[in-house]
């Protein structure tokens, strides 16, 4: 089966699906896209079910041939890229053929691209998903949790054929995310939120946070004033999605999908899916806020943006 | 057991915290009540993580809302019976080469506990232990208590390379390395045993409330069963673990 053949591989360019499910108690970690929202809308663009892989591609750098007619959309950050030389913006959907060369420059607007292919890339499950996970060696193109390199191959699946079964999106309903905004991201507080002095509480969700060059699939650091709490460690345990702990220097980090499984450092709280999408596009320097939201609430916009997706 | 607590960790999952000291005795609990999360929430369930004290239970915001969750968690905590650990709990044999070239804290224990290599070997190896997590690493088991000489503080510089296999200790605390990453546990043999497998059915060989008992065997054995005798690295002066509090 062919695809796509890397001819200069950027940073970090790997395969996701939704993520690893139903194993983290054994330490493996979630995984799947550190933005969500991104690459839901790059499967969705062509009618491919949930949890269908697509490529998260990081900063750019990236040069890739095409070995096979297919039709592809991409999302997420503008990395500038080309196919054979003409602009394919986040958002659309365009044909591609044997020889042409789709390329990503460097990040103008966020700094994860998604790009979906009609059907999905193929790769083999591993612990049910084919999410790439580096530091678990598990998953992603080749199994083994590496990122895309230079000479390697992925895969579309064999059936090229746009879905009919359902209406496609018009351009005019596609979000289109200006990332270098400042953005507030929603938090649910929670865990060890009460440990946590009152001046810190007002602090962390006033004060702007400086996103720390720390940041990567593991997690986000924010830098900004120290916080601090009444506990400092705690006996380690369960660590979900977006989690935003509190380690002794008052700095917090924010927990993504390639995180640890278990951890004992005292949290104030769990930033959504969505805000936890939208901090993944951060480029170190931009500074975003913290702002509470309830539990309720927060749920039902979770449910709102799954709903379009999985109906 | 104290009262348990239910606390929020975002949109679709909580905390439920039955105790709050580590003990042996909390994980018939914790086995417990995962086996009951997982009938009684059924397909609804995404992910649980028992980790000590708590379990992490994830659900599916598509299928239960929290309130909806939460009332599922009491009602199982209400009607909660520990596992029967005396006929139940699987006890597994580890089986150790204990030796300094692919366990050079052997020493620094001798120091510590004023026990010759023997006094080590036999203690590490005389009780069994209880594995209260995974996490770190895929198949990483962190099992406990430790006898009281055997308690060593983590390296102050932890390792680059830490072989597969390694068996360590590091405060109440011993475990064995599933596959080459870095680590700052202390080091005192190997096992020629795979821990993690993506072939094999329940994928690691240790899981959270197993009991585990290690026996010792010499490098004879240890090369017969497919261990891998390559000592251990000197350490690097430069830590690569990323700490986030979680680490091994």
């Amino acid at each position: 089966m062919s695809g796509l053949r890397v001819e200069r591989a950027g940073p970090l360019t790997t395969l996701q699906d939704a993520g690893r499910f139903g194993v983290r108690r054994l330490g493996a970690t979630q995984g799947g896209p550190a933005d969500l929202h991104g690459w839901a809308w790059s499967n969705y663009l062509l009618g491919n079910p949930w949890n269908t892989p697509a490529l998260e591609i990081v900063l750019g750098n990236l040069s890739l041939v095409v070995e096979r007619d297919a039709t592809l959309a991409l999302m997420g950050a503008d990395l500038q890229a080309c196919l054979d030389g003409r602009p394919v913006k986040p958002g659309e959907t365009f044909a591609v053929r044997e020889g042409q060369y789709l390329t990503f420059q460097v990040p103008v607007n966020g700094i994860r691209a998604y790009l979906a292919v009609v059907g999905g890339f193929v790769a083999d499950p591993v612990l049910g998903s084919v999410a790439c996970v580096i530091r678990d060696g598990l998953g992603g193109h080749d199994g083994q949790g590496h990122a895309l390199a230079s000479g390697d191959r992925v895969a579309f699946a064999a059936d090229d054929a746009l879905s009919a079964d359902r209406r496609l999106p018009s351009p005019a309903e596609v979000p289109t995310i200006n990332y270098q905004e400042e953005s507030s991201l929603s938090m649910v507080p929670g865990a060890q939120v009460a440990e946590f002095t009152g001046r810190s509480l007002f602090t962390a969700f006033h004060a702007d946070w400086h996103i720390d060059d720390r940041a990567d699939r593991m997690g986000v650091r924010l830098a900004g004033p120290s916080l601090r709490s009444r506990v400092t460690s705690m006996i380690s345990e369960g660590i979900a999605l977006g989690a935003v702990q509190v380690p002794s220097d008052g700095q917090p980090i924010v927990l993504l999908n390639d995180r640890q499984t278990i951890g004992g450092y005292p949290r104030m709280g769990t930033l959504t899916p969505l805000a936890c999408s939208r901090l993944a596009q951060c480029q170190p320097g931009q500074v975003v806020r913290l702002q509470p939201v309830a539990l309720g609430q927060a749920q039902r916009e979770h449910h709102d943006f799954l709903s379009r997706f999985l109906a | 057991m104290s009262l348990p607590r239910l606390e929020n960790a975002g949109i679709d999952a909580w905390v439920v915290r039955l105790f709050d000291t580590i003990d042996e005795a909390n994980m018939p609990w914790l086995t417990s009540f995962c086996r009951q999360c997982e009938s009684v929430f059924d397909d609804a369930l995404v992910d649980l993580v028992p980790s000590y004290t708590t379990v992490l239970v994830h659900y599916d915001v598509m299928k239960l809302d929290a309130g909806d969750a939460r009332q599922r968690l009491v009602r199982i905590l209400e009607g909660l019976a520990p596992d029967d650990v005396s006929a139940d709990a699987p006890l597994k044999e580890l089986p150790v080469w204990y030796d300094e070239s692919v366990g050079p804290e052997l020493a620094r224990l001798q120091a510590a506990s004023g026990l010759d290599l023997d006094g080590v070997i036999d203690m590490h190896r005389g009780r069994d232990y209880r594995v209260f997590a995974l996490g770190f690493a895929p198949g990483y088991a962190f099992m406990g208590r430790l006898d009281d000489p055997l308690v060593v503080p983590r390296l102050a510089t932890p390792r680059k390379r830490v072989p597969a296999g390694s068996v360590a200790v590091a405060e109440r605390q011993t475990a064995a390395y599933p596959s080459l990453s870095p680590g700052g546990w202390n080091l005192i043999g190997r096992t020629p045993v795979r821990l993690f497998d993506r072939q094999t059915e329940g994928f690691s060989l240790l899981q959270v409330g197993d009991r585990v008992r290690f026996v010792a065997i010499d490098r004879d054995t240890f090369v017969e069963m497919g261990g891998d005798v390559t000592p251990v690295e000197e350490r690097s002066s430069q830590s690569a673990t990323e700490d986030q509090g979680d680490r091994e």
